[in-house]
């Protein structure tokens, strides 16, 4: 699971450099995204703009990840694509989650880190 | 109308013995896989893939969603306990609509007029949110004319998808 971490200009960005967060994905993903945000503090922003597809074990997963951050740290999702826009207005996960409808921008000064 | 040559491209790599490959002289679609979840992703892509020039890309996620849901369900259920098994998906295209049917050799699907129709909630306190429990309701929500029947050792769960429905 290809999950970049940014420090962005609003909190944490977490870039998903794969077009699927799907059941095959699904565990490494929450894996992941635990490792990168072990520790830190602040709003995690999950840019989802290189993702097209999103099944219900990847929407299962995200719910994790954010549970998982509650309550000290909120996960904000960004720049979904229609597709996976759909699924979070199908099971109304779009009432649960703060979405920016652009990627995040990373703060200046910023280093990446895989 | 009938399959471009190239179909023979998306012919499965393990062919379950239930499988006579694909249907001739009808626009259809059909593979035969193991219920696991990496060829559950080739097999709904290939599928997705094979009707997606006819629909928008609106309706091509649509489907992609909604077989993903069924096979997933297939995976993580019907072969629970079991191996990844045989999985038999056929998809033909007739009256402006995909005719679906999937077939497997898991366990009996209980009762799926009682499973959940409607969404989780979400008016709930966060540590309560589900993390499931949204896939038989997509399914529900996607489709028409959803059907289940056990047969023998079989389960089959036949729907359609219209495009343009949603």
């Amino acid at each position: 699971m290809n999950l970049i971490s940014e420090s962005g200009a609003d909190g944490l960005i977490l870039r998903v450099n794969e077009d699927r967060i799907d059941a095959a994905v699904a565990i490494h993903f929450k894996d992941r995204l635990r490792e990168l945000t072990a520790g830190g503090e602040g709003p995690v922003i999950l840019d989802l703009s290189q993702v097209t597809f999103v099944d219900s074990s990847g929407l299962g997963a995200i719910v994790g990840a954010m549970k998982l951050l509650a309550p000290a740290r909120a996960l904000e999702l960004a720049a979904m694509t229609p597709n996976v826009a759909r699924v979070f207005r199908l099971t109304r996960m779009d009432s649960v989650f703060r979405i920016h409808a652009q990627a995040p921008e990373i703060a200046r000064h910023a280093r990446a880190a895989e | 109308m009938r399959a471009p040559p190239n179909d023979a491209a998306v012919m499965p790599r393990t062919t379950p013995e239930n499988c006579a490959g694909p249907s001739k002289g009808e626009d259809c679609f059909r593979r035969c896989f193991r219920a696991e979840p990496f060829a559950v992703r080739d097999a709904l892509r290939a599928a997705v893939a094979r009707f997606a020039r006819r629909m928008g890309p609106d309706d091509a996620g649509a489907l992609e969603l909604t077989l993903a849901e069924v096979l997933n369900n297939i995976v993580e259920h019907a072969y629970a306990g079991l191996g990844a098994g045989p999985v038999d998906l056929s998809l033909c295209h007739a009256d402006g609509r995909l005719h679906c049917r999937i077939e497997d050799r898991g366990h009996p699907m209980p009762c799926p007029a009682a499973m959940g129709r409607s969404m989780p909630a979400t008016d709930v306190a966060c540590a309560d949110l589900g993390e499931g429990g949204w896939g038989w309701a997509l399914v529900c929500t996607l489709t028409e004319a959803l059907a289940y029947t056990r047969d023998g050792d079989r389960n089959l769960l036949t729907f359609e998808f219209r495009p343009g429905c949603r």
